[in-house]
């Protein structure tokens, strides 16, 4: 199949999907209480858009989930890589670390905002101990699952510990690090909306709340896909970046010479 | 490491008398309860090439890796230049049978790496790693990472990686098994060619007979595994410069293939028997 039947089928099946909604909105099948009619939920989204006063809440949301990112992903890489190194310490903080990792995250809010208030770090918090553990894992398996052929060879070659940390486990680990890039970004705007939507006083899931409060559907679904939106702009930067950092791997590489 | 250099015997019938390089006395190589190798006693002298020639699964890189200090021996002792090996050597060139290049790092960047680790100079290992990349064919591929490389010139980089620090021992796992027939020769004059420059004792392992003869002063055959030891050891008076392809229909070469093959036969056969 070729990629204009493909695009004509997507477009037909968004055209079915929306149209039937705002048809049955229109006939009165629909509750517009739950289920507000799309043009509606476009004219919201159109109406931010165009304010500068919506730029703030992306912003802040934007600080928050960058924020969490490169915090928690610096934490996660370095305890991975020590970890992923030291069997021993492994061994002993496993329990600790599951624990902490079973924690469900949400439940954390609150104490954040207790210790940090209701300002932006309490937010970044958040989004740091959902990066953390994903980058945590990711990190230590891939120092622990380095090639030992490459490994040998760089030991034969002369290679130091500290050698070794350079030129083999961080860039063999750097690239399942970049990997679950796309995982570790959505849980960051994950921890900084539900940070916001629990207490705050702006931002995108502040947005959204008060949609909530005051009964407003429409306002909550452009919440939502504003959202989406924002997940896809960070994920189509990311692809970019990744690009240019892992440019010894084949896909990435391959592309570019071509 | 300047001996091998000035090593004054260039045939490799006088060999016999230059000083031992390698020596691996009564090695037993064992994981656990497994036995791999038993009771191994092998010299490879200065500037002699070595083939170790034994079926598949018979222990053959567990010694390599002794060699290397990568393996301890579970008994005996292995020693290089009259060193006993503890811990991984460095004064030691591996050529690996998988690919062992950082596939992070350019083919310069991985040349340059041995002396890098030592401590050379950034100007100084940038000229002499070109040079080296020069040497193997490889002028114009500097700034291309591995995966942008074929199978033939990702070897010849690991050549130029092992080589450029100048080891006294060169040690090979079945360094071109995985390439095909016509890339395999090419490697294996291009290899001949830079060891002829600078002789040095060479281990090379592997299951390809006519390899080890083309390419080696002498062909050790180990028996079948589990317990694989040495059960012969062949001479190959085989002039050099060899061309490897062309010596395959020498008939001395093939005289030698007949009398190795004879020894090495059984063997392959017991290994078949035991794995079916």
């Amino acid at each position: 199949m070729n990629v204009v039947t493909e695009r004509i089928i997507q477009l037909g099946m968004l055209v079915f999907i929306l149209g039937g909604w705002q048809l049955g909105v229109t006939a009165g099948f629909i509750d517009v209480f739950f289920f507000p009619a799309p043009l509606d939920i476009f004219n919201q989204i159109v109406s931010w858009i165009v304010d500068p006063g919506f730029y703030k809440h992306v912003s802040i949301t934007l600080t928050e989930t960058v924020l969490g990112y490169i915090i928690g992903t610096g934490l996660g890489v370095a305890a991975g890589v020590w970890l992923g190194l030291s069997r021993s310490a492994a061994r002993i903080l496993d329990p600790f670390i599951k624990g902490l990792n079973a924690i469900p995250r949400v439940v954390l809010a609150p104490i954040f905002v207790l210790w940090l208030g209701l300002g932006l770090w309490s937010k970044v918090a958040l989004a740091v101990t959902l990066v953390f553990f994903i980058t945590f894992f990711n990190a230590m398996q891939g120092v622990r699952e380095v090639n030992p052929v490459v490994l040998a060879n760089a030991k034969i070659l002369g290679a130091k510990r500290s050698d070794l940390l350079r030129h083999v486990y961080f860039p063999a680990a750097a690239s399942w690090i970049l990997s679950s890039l796309r995982t570790s970004v959505g849980f960051a705007v994950v921890g900084a909306i539900i940070g916001e939507y629990l207490g705050s006083s702006a931002g995108l899931g502040y947005l959204i709340a008060q949609a909530e409060g005051n009964f407003d559907a429409v306002g909550v679904f452009a919440g939502i896909i504003i959202l989406a939106m924002f997940v896809l702009i960070i994920d189509r930067i990311l692809d970019v970046l990744e690009g240019r950092l892992i440019k010894w791997r084949p896909n990435a590489a391959e592309e570019r010479a071509a | 490491m300047s001996l091998a250099v000035v090593n004054p015997m260039p045939a490799p019938a006088g060999q016999q008398n230059a000083k031992s390089m390698v020596s691996i006395d009564a090695v037993t190589m064992s994981f656990g309860s497994y036995v791999a190798v038993q009771d191994v006693n092998l010299t490879v002298a200065d500037g002699e090439f070595l083939a170790i020639v034994g079926p598949t699964g018979c222990g053959k890189s567990t010694i390599l890796n002794a060699i290397a200090g990568l393996l301890k021996p579970a008994s005996g002792t292995v020693s290089i230049d009259g060193t006993p090996v503890k811990g991984v050597q460095n004064d030691i060139g591996y050529l690996f049978q998988q690919d062992a290049l950082l596939p992070w790092k350019t083919s310069i960047e991985n040349v340059e790496l041995g002396l890098m680790f030592r401590g050379v100079g950034s100007t100084e290992r940038r000229e002499r790693s070109m040079s080296w990349l020069a040497k193997v064919g490889l002028k114009g591929f500097e700034h291309r990472y591995p995966h942008q490389l074929s199978g033939g010139q990702r070897k010849r980089v690991q050549m130029a990686q092992a080589l450029i620090a100048g080891p006294k021992v060169i040690l090979m796992d079945e360094p071109f098994s995985a390439l095909d027939i016509h890339t395999r020769h090419l490697m294996q004059n291009e290899l001949l060619r830079l060891w002829q420059e600078e002789r040095r004792a060479v281990v090379m392992i592997t299951h390809d007979l006519e390899e080890a003869i083309a390419l080696g002063d002498r062909v050790a055959i180990l028996a079948a595994g589990p317990r694989s030891r040495v059960i012969e050891s062949f001479p190959v008076d085989l002039e050099r410069p060899r061309d490897v392809a062309e010596i395959k229909l020498d008939p001395r070469f093939m005289d030698l293939y007949r009398n190795i093959w004879a020894s090495l036969r059984g063997e392959v056969e017991k290994s078949y028997e035991r794995r079916d």
